[in-house]
C-alpha cells in the first residue's frame, strides 16, 4: 500500500515553472531517494509537500488521504516531518528541549497546568523527557542533552533535527541533504542510522542527497529529477547507469 | 533527581527578593528609611512587574512592544473604577483589592488579546508599529471619556460631566482628564512584592512548561516551529496576552497607590514605554532577574541625582551608556567573572558545581 502518492503536481513562480507535472509514488516502508542537479526543484518539492508552497496543480496523498493545500501545522499533524538543507534548530533551546518541542503535539496538558504545576505537569513532563531521552539516545545525542543546540558541532546539530523530526511521530520523513558537510566517516555513521531509523520507527523516508555513495547505499528508489521534470524513476543500479542521468549531471 | 539550573536560579531569584522585602521591613520598623525610599518601595515593584511582563514579549517571544504602557494604563483605570465603585459595596478590603487585580488583568489582557489577534498573525514588525499606536491612542480616549454611575446604572458621556445627565444620587467616576479621583490606597510593600514574585513565578513556570517551549521555538525558528505543528498565531497570541496582563496588574498597583488617576503622556506615555523597553535591555533580554535589578537601579538613580538638578538627566544617560559597557563589553564580562563571588568565596559555591 503506498505512503504518499503524487500526481501530476506542479507549481510556478512568475514565469518560471518550478515544479512540473511531478507524479511520485512510495511505499510504506521504503527507503526514496530524490536526487537532480542544482536548481532542479528538488527543496521545492519538499516545500511542496510540508506545504510551505501551495501547488498550482496535482493531488498529495498521504496514506490514502488528500493533504493537498493544508497549512504546514496541519501537513505535520497528518504524519510528515521534515529537516531542512540550511540547519534550523532551535539555536538557544537545549538539546533535550528541540526534541520536546518535536513532540509537542504528542504529549499534551493545558498551559494553565505548566503554570499552576499541577500535577499533570510533571507526569507528562516526565514522560516527555523519557521519550525525548530514548530518540536522544538512537543519535547518540543523549549525552548532550543540556548543551544548547547552537553549541553542537555541525554533524551532531544535522542529527538533533532529524531527531526532533522524529518526535512529531511522522509516517514519512523528509530528510534535506542530511549528509551535507558530513566527513565520509560521519556519512557512513549517518546511513546506519537512518536504516535504523526507518526499521525503530517504523517510519517511510524520503530523502533529498547528493552524496551518490548514501544514495546507492541505503535507497531502495531512486527519482532524478531535472528542470522540475521527471528524469527517471527505478532501482538505484539502473537510475545510475541511465545515460540521461549521466549527461545531466556531468554534461555531454 | 538533583534540581534543575534553571529552578535553582529562580529559587535565588524568589529568595533574593524575600531577602529584600525583609530587610526593608526592618528599616521601616527601627525607622532607618528615608520617606523618599519608602515611597518609592511600590513604584519600584509595579515597575520590576512591568519590566518582567515587558520580558516576555521582547525575550521570550521575540517581539517588540512600544505600548506596553497603554496596558498598564488600561489595568489601572479598570481597577481604580472597579475599586471606587465597589468600595461602599464590598467592605473587606482584601476581597475587593484581590477582585480589582483580577479585573485589571483581565481587561489588559483583553486589549493584549484584541491587539493580538488583529497583527501577530502577520511577520514582521508590525507589533512595534500598533503598539506604539495602541498606547497614544488609549491615553487619549480615556483623556475624554465620562462615566458615572447612579441609580439607573452607568452612564457614559465623550463631551463633559454635564451631560452624564446623573440623578442627585450619582457620582461620575472617571472624569476626562481629571481622571479618577479617591481610589482606595491599598497598594502596601507587601501586596506589591507577593504580586512581584507572583508575576516572577507565572513566566517562569510558563517558560518551562509545554507552552513556553512552543513560544521560544517560535522566537528561534518560525518555519521550523511550523513543521513541528506547533500553531504559531495561537502561541503567540497566548504569550503577548499573559505579557499584557501583568501589565495590567502593574496598572492596579498603580492606581491604588496614588490618590489622584490621570491618563498623562508623563505615566503612560511613549516615554514610559521606551524606559521599560529599556529596563528590559539593560537587564538583558530574556533575563528575567536582569530586569528586576535594571528597574530598581533605573528607578532609584534618578531620585538619587535630584540634587544635580538640571543635570539630573544627562548623568543619567551617561550611567545608562556606562552600564550598558559593564554589561556586555567582553573585557568587563571577563573582569567580573575574575572578581566574582565565587573566587572570593569559593566554600560557599562548592555544592553548587556539584550539583551542576
Amino acid at each position: 500500500m503506498s505512503m504518499l502518492s503524487v500526481k501530476n503536481l506542479g507549481i510556478s513562480f512568475g514565469g518560471l515553472r518550478a515544479v512540473d507535472s511531478v507524479s511520485i509514488n512510495i511505499e510504506k516502508g521504503e527507503l526514496y531517494g530524490l536526487i537532480g542537479p542544482n536548481g532542479a526543484g528538488k527543496t521545492t518539492i519538499f516545500n511542496l509537500l510540508t506545504g510551505v508552497y501551495k501547488p498550482d496543480t496535482g493531488i498529495i496523498e498521504l496514506d490514502g488521504k488528500n493533504i493537498t493545500g493544508k497549512s504546514t501545522m496541519d501537513i505535520n499533524n497528518e504524519g510528515i516531518a521534515r529537516t531542512f538543507q540550511n540547519i534550523r534548530l532551535f539555536k538557544n533551546m537545549s538539546v533535550l528541549d528541540n526534541v520536546k518541542v518535536g513532540l509537542h503535539n504528542q504529549y499534551k496538558y493545558p498551559t494553565f497546568a505548566g503554570i499552576l504545576r499541577l500535577p499533570s505537569y510533571f507526569k507528562t513532563e516526565k514522560a516527555m523527557n523519557e521519550k525525548a531521552i530514548e530518540i536522544l539516545k538512537v543519535f547518540d545525542l543523549d549525552e548532550e542533552k543540556d548543551i544548547m543546540a547552537a553549541n553542537l558541532p555541525y554533524g551532531k546539530q544535522r542529527k538533533l533535527e532529524i531527531a526532533r523530526a522524529l518526535g512529531t511521530n511522522p509516517k514519512l520523513l523528509l530528510l534535506d541533504e542530511p549528509a551535507a558537510g558530513m566527513n565520509p566517516k560521519e556519512t557512513d555513521e549517518l546511513m546506519d542510522t537512518i536504516r535504523l531509523i526507518r526499521n525503530k520507527f517504523n517510519v517511510t523516508i524520503l530523502l533529498i542527497e547528493h552524496d551518490m555513495k548514501l544514495v546507492s547505499g541505503i535507497c531502495e528508489k531512486i527519482f532524478v529529477l531535472n528542470f522540475g521534470t521527471k528524469l527517471a524513476n527505478g532501482e538505484p543500479k539502473e537510475v545510475l547507469n541511465n545515460p540521461e542521468v549521466i549527461k545531466a549531471y556531468l554534461g555531454e | 533527581m538533583a534540581i534543575k539550573k534553571t529552578t535553582k536560579s529562580n529559587l535565588i531569584t524568589i529568595a533574593i527578593l524575600i531577602i529584600i522585602y525583609i530587610v526593608c521591613q526592618i528599616l521601616i520598623a527601627t525607622g532607618s528609611m528615608s520617606n523618599l525610599m519608602k515611597g518609592l518601595l511600590v513604584p519600584l515593584c509595579y515597575y520590576s512587574i512591568m519590566a518582567v511582563s515587558l520580558n516576555l514579549t521582547v525575550g521570550i517571544l521575540g517581539e517588540l512592544s512600544l505600548g506596553h504602557a497603554g496596558f498598564m494604563c488600561i489595568g489601572a483605570f479598570a481597577s481604580s473604577f472597579f475599586s471606587k465603585t465597589m468600595v461602599d459595596v464590598i467592605g473587606n478590603t482584601f476581597i475587593r483589592f484581590t477582585l480589582a487585580i483580577i479585573i485589571g488583568a483581565l481587561s489588559a489582557a483583553l486589549f493584549g488579546m484584541i491587539i493580538g489577534v488583529a497583527v501577530l498573525r502577520l511577520r514582521g514588525d508590525y507589533l512595534a508599529i500598533v503598539t506604539l499606536a495602541f498606547g497614544e491612542i488609549i491615553k487619549n480616549v480615556i483623556n475624554v471619556l465620562y462615566i458615572g454611575i447612579d441609580r439607573n446604572g452607568l452612564h457614559f458621556s465623550m463631551q463633559d460631566s454635564m451631560s452624564l445627565n446623573l440623578l442627585e444620587d450619582g457620582e461620575a467616576i472617571l472624569n476626562g482628564p481629571r481622571g479618577i479621583t479617591g481610589t482606595p490606597k491599598n497598594a502596601t510593600f507587601t501586596i506589591a512584592i507577593i504580586l512581584l514574585i507572583l508575576t516572577y513565578v507565572i513566566i517562569t513556570n510558563l517558560v518551562n512548561s509545554r507552552s513556553g517551549r512552543a513560544i521560544m521555538a517560535i522566537r528561534d525558528n518560525r518555519i521550523a516551529a511550523e513543521t513541528m505543528g506547533i500553531p504559531i498565531t495561537r502561541f503567540k497570541i497566548l504569550a503577548f496576552s499573559i505579557s499584557a496582563g501583568l501589565a495590567g496588574v502593574a496598572g492596579v498597583l498603580y492606581s491604588h497607590n496614588i490618590s489622584t488617576l490621570t491618563a498623562t503622556p508623563k505615566n503612560f506615555g511613549y516615554n514610559m514605554s521606551i524606559m521599560i523597553l529599556v529596563f528590559v535591555v539593560l537587564g538583558g533580554i530574556g533575563n528575567l532577574r536582569g530586569s528586576i535589578i535594571a528597574a530598581v537601579i533605573l528607578t532609584l538613580l534618578p531620585e538619587y541625582l535630584r540634587f544635580m538638578q538640571d543635570y539630573r538627566m544627562l548623568i543619567y544617560a551617561v550611567v545608562l551608556i556606562a552600564l550598558m559597557i559593564f554589561n556586555w563589553n567582553p573585557t568587563c564580562i571577563q573582569w567580573r567573572e575574575n572578581h566574582s563571588l565565587k573566587n572570593y568565596l569559593p566554600m560557599f559555591f562548592k555544592k553548587e558545581k556539584e550539583g551542576l
